[in-house]
């Protein structure tokens, strides 16, 4: 062969593995989703319909209504999301940036906690209980308690990180304990810490505001106990979202490069395996849940302390289950998780603007259910668009060492 | 083949949890328990045989129930010591006592309309039991159905609009079926062809159920709700001379379709599953692809029909959602049905009989909220609204403990 043969190969090779790689599906898959969400736009928009009645006599119709609902349906998307050109200032015209920053915060948290357990092979479908149980803590020391500026902050973010912590490790500690199945303790818990923390809002001498009568509600956190702003006061965003990238990245070290994320990768890879080398996989499992529902809390301080509005029992805002979404299409890996806590983050922001030119932001719903549908089987993936099966070879890490590091190994 | 082999060690988890909660009885319910009478109505006003009320007093009734509960829980201490395992019937008689006591002492001073609370608890509870027998078909079969919770919606959603666009009951429910298992075949083919991980499609299917049903009421039911979402609900029938039965005649034989479904489903499921080789074969795909692909049986094609029919029935259960109870879709009415379903398959440990007896309990409880808040309001009724969930949480940790999923469940098979 000759040399150039060899480079042919080797970039063929190479190329072959960027398609098979994860990050290819996913692209694929999120493409795919807004398709799916553009049909259900453009099926359920009247003029479309009426349309079709003539269809074959003129098409235009009917496509040029179903063009139109499609972009400006996500043109709203984008305006709300990200850049919004029609505001006169620049100011305003990048808000809704910040607020996908605001928004895609507890998505991060949390789902950093749910991709935690999946590399362990467990399911923590309890991230909503997890959450309120951070929120019951923080709530506490937020509003009953008084400290000076900054370390009020400092102790209601750890009191919800240590709140969520002893939730997930109570459900470690079950289902190592006794053998129960985690995704039933979680559920429950789930229903459990709603309705404790409802009564909680309920009762004068626990959390209720007051002076608030009946209504389930808390008062609003101490000035001292809020996150600060972190572009001025203009926007909402706060040091919430700071907190989520400080999560991501001990995520990552603990997940990468830890010797308690190799035990925990290692479980999950194969338990049988694991207690064969001298790993404890019950004490494997309490630590797993534990560290899950520490990440949760983070989700819960942004919860509890970003806005000075009381909390309510509504206030966990489904986070615990959109968590699992964005895990699972985050790939349970630390830049994942972020990617798609920040897409999620996205559609939230921008579903207010979708209603207000009249097309339901439920169909975001859709796009993030296809999303995850299609990220779940990477063969079905595969087989649409004709992508190589996953490689054996290694060429693409040969070549991010050659360029990184220079240290090629023969 | 296992309790030949080796003798396995009774726990005595049962014993103590179950005098703790006697205890709980005697103490709170009786001894501390509150003065007044409480009068279980037998009868309703209109049933042709009239039963005079039974007054009871409160505290009575709690300390009579707790001490019969502590009975039961030395009775199961007496097993325990003989290393059996505690009875399916004394923990049934065990969970009634239980709920006797809890109604006396929120009824102090009040009636109990028996046959209306334990009627209305059936009616709550069919979804649930529908939907946690979809999950044992797919689950005994070998496949994990977390979409239970869709299953349920997209027959909620079905029968409502199908019922209101074609006035007839009859097709609803079909559409409602037929959808619910397309929707199972989904969960099938990615489980069964593109060997996906199980629990997580059946999350994404719950995920795009509540996606399309949302937007398709906010963009369509929410606008002409009279031509689409109006079905109303099916007629009440009643079973001649079987429905004059004191108690059990209003309760059982007094119902819609719906309920007589489910009372019929889970009886002849059991039947099917324990009782025919269709059943054997499916249970021992569960448990043994392997071996039951080496003397012939088509693992993947036992468990696809298995999971479709199971979903088709839990679309009934959300069909009796809808028109078998509200009268219209709601906005994700299923509210988490799905998700007790799942939890009530394995705290019935994959039996179909246990699993519907656990349904009954969150049935119960969803009526027992709205009913204790008329009696006394001072008690908080969040408590009461967590008492299934606790329930819950003590059966699994005290009870099941290592409950034995069938055994290839989750478990791709890949043909060798």
């Amino acid at each position: 062969m000759t040399k150039k043969e060899v480079n042919q190969d080797g970039f063929n090779q190479a190329m072959k593995e960027i398609l098979a790689g994860g990050a290819t599906r996913t692209i694929l898959s999120v493409l795919l989703g807004f398709l799916v969400g553009a049909i259900f736009m453009v099926i359920s928009n009247k003029e479309f319909i009426e349309g079709l009645g003539y269809f074959f006599s003129r098409p235009g119709d009917s496509l040029g209504a179903a063009w139109q609902v499609v972009s400006d349906g996500y043109g709203a998307l984008f305006r709300g999301s990200i850049y919004n050109a029609d505001a006169d200032t620049f100011e305003k015209a990048i808000r809704p940036l910040t607020e996908t920053l605001r928004l895609a915060t507890p998505l991060i948290a949390a789902g950093l906690g749910i991709a935690l357990t999946f590399r362990v092979g467990l399911f923590n479908i309890g991230g909503t209980g997890q959450l309120i149980s951070g929120m019951i803590f923080a709530t506490f020391v937020a509003t009953k308690v008084e400290l000076p500026f900054l370390l009020h902050m400092l102790v209601a973010v750890i009191a919800a990180i240590i709140g969520s912590t002893l939730m997930g490790a109570l459900i470690g500690f079950l289902k190592a304990r006794t053998g129960a199945h985690e995704v039933i303790l979680t559920i429950m818990f789930n229903y459990v810490m709603l309705y404790l923390f409802t009564f909680m809002l309920r009762e004068q001498s626990l959390l209720q505001g007051e002076g608030i009568i009946g209504n389930p509600k808390a008062d609003p956190a101490a000035e001292n106990s809020l996150l600060p702003k972190l572009l001025g006061d203009s926007y909402s965003l706060t040091w919430g979202l700071i907190l989520a990238l400080m999560a991501v990245v001990v995520y990552w070290w603990l997940m990468e490069r830890s010797t308690i994320g190799f035990r925990l990768r290692m479980v999950g890879f194969n338990p049988d395996a694991a207690k064969t080398a001298g790993v404890n996989v019950n004490r494997t499992y309490i630590l797993a849940m534990a560290l899950s529902a520490a990440f949760v809390g983070v989700a819960a301080a942004n919860q509890t302390l970003g806005t000075a509005i009381g909390v309510t029992p509504s206030s966990h805002a489904n986070i615990g289950f959109d968590a699992i979404t964005v895990a699972l299409l985050g790939g349970s890996t630390a830049p994942g998780v972020l990617m798609a806590g920040l897409l999620f983050g996205a559609f939230k922001a921008g579903s207010p603007s979708m209603q207000v030119i009249g097309i339901s932001p439920e169909v975001l719903g859709i796009v993030q259910g296809a999303i995850v549908l299609f990220i779940a089987a990477p063969p079905l993936i595969r087989a649409l668009f004709g992508l190589p099966k996953p490689q054996t070879s290694n060429v693409l890490g040969k070549l991010r060492s050659r360029i990184f590091s220079r240290k090629v190994t023969k | 083949m296992s309790s030949l082999v080796t003798e396995t060690k009774i726990g005595f988890k049962a014993p103590i949890v179950m005098a703790a909660i006697g205890l709980v009885v005697l103490v709170f319910f009786g001894l501390l328990g509150r003065d007044g009478m409480a009068n279980f109505q037998i009868s309703r006003r209109q049933d042709a045989i009239q039963l005079p009320d039974v007054p009871i007093d409160s505290s009575l009734l709690g300390v009579v129930s707790g001490i019969l509960m502590l009975a039961l829980a030395g009775f199961s201490l007496w097993l325990t010591l003989r290393n059996r395992k505690t009875r399916m019937w004394s923990i049934s008689i065990f969970g009634f006592l239980g709920i006797v006591s809890l109604l006396g002492w929120l009824a102090a001073d009040n009636s109990v309309p028996v046959s209306f609370i334990a009627g209305t608890a059936l009616v709550l509870a069919v979804p649930i039991v529908l939907g946690a027998m979809g999950g044992v078909m797919s689950e005994r079969s070998g496949i994990t159905n977390i979409a239970i919770e869709g299953q349920l919606l997209t027959g909620a959603f079905m029968a409502a609009v199908v019922s209101t666009i074609t006035g007839s009951f009859t097709l609803g429910i079909i559409s409602a079926m037929v959808a619910a298992a397309l929707l199972s075949m989904i969960l099938a083919v990615f489980a069964l062809r593109f060997l996906a991980q199980q629990i997580i499609v059946g999350v994404v299917l719950n995920v795009l159920v509540i996606g399309v049903t949302n937007f398709l009421y906010q963009q369509w039911l929410t606008q002409d709700s009279e031509n689409t979402n109006f079905p109303g609900t099916l007629d009440i029938i009643k079973i001649p001379f079987l429905s004059d039965i004191p108690i059990i005649g209003p309760v059982l034989f007094e119902n819609r379709i719906t309920v007589f479904a489910a009372l019929l489903i889970v009886p002849a499921l059991w039947f099917v599953l324990f009782k025919t080789k269709l059943g054997l074969r499916a249970r021992a795909v569960g448990e043994h692809p392997l071996a039951a692909d080496t003397v012939g049986i088509n693992v993947a094609r036992t468990r696809f029909w298995w999971v479709t029919i199971g979903g088709a029935i839990a679309g009934l259960g959300g069909a009796a959602l809808t028109i078998g109870n509200a009268g219209a879709f709601g906005r994700e009415m299923s509210g988490g049905f799905g998700f007790i379903a799942l939890a009530v398959v394995i705290l019935g440990r994959w039996h179909p009989i246990s699993a519907s007896l656990a349904a009954l309990l969150f049935g119960f409880s969803i009526i027992l909220r709205v009913w204790a808040n008329q009696v006394s309001p001072g008690i908080p009724s969040d408590f009461i609204t967590m008492v299934p969930y606790v329930v819950t949480i003590i059966a699994v940790v005290g009870f099941v403990g290592k409950s034995r999923p069938p055994k290839a469940v989750a478990v791709p098979y890949v043909k060798g």
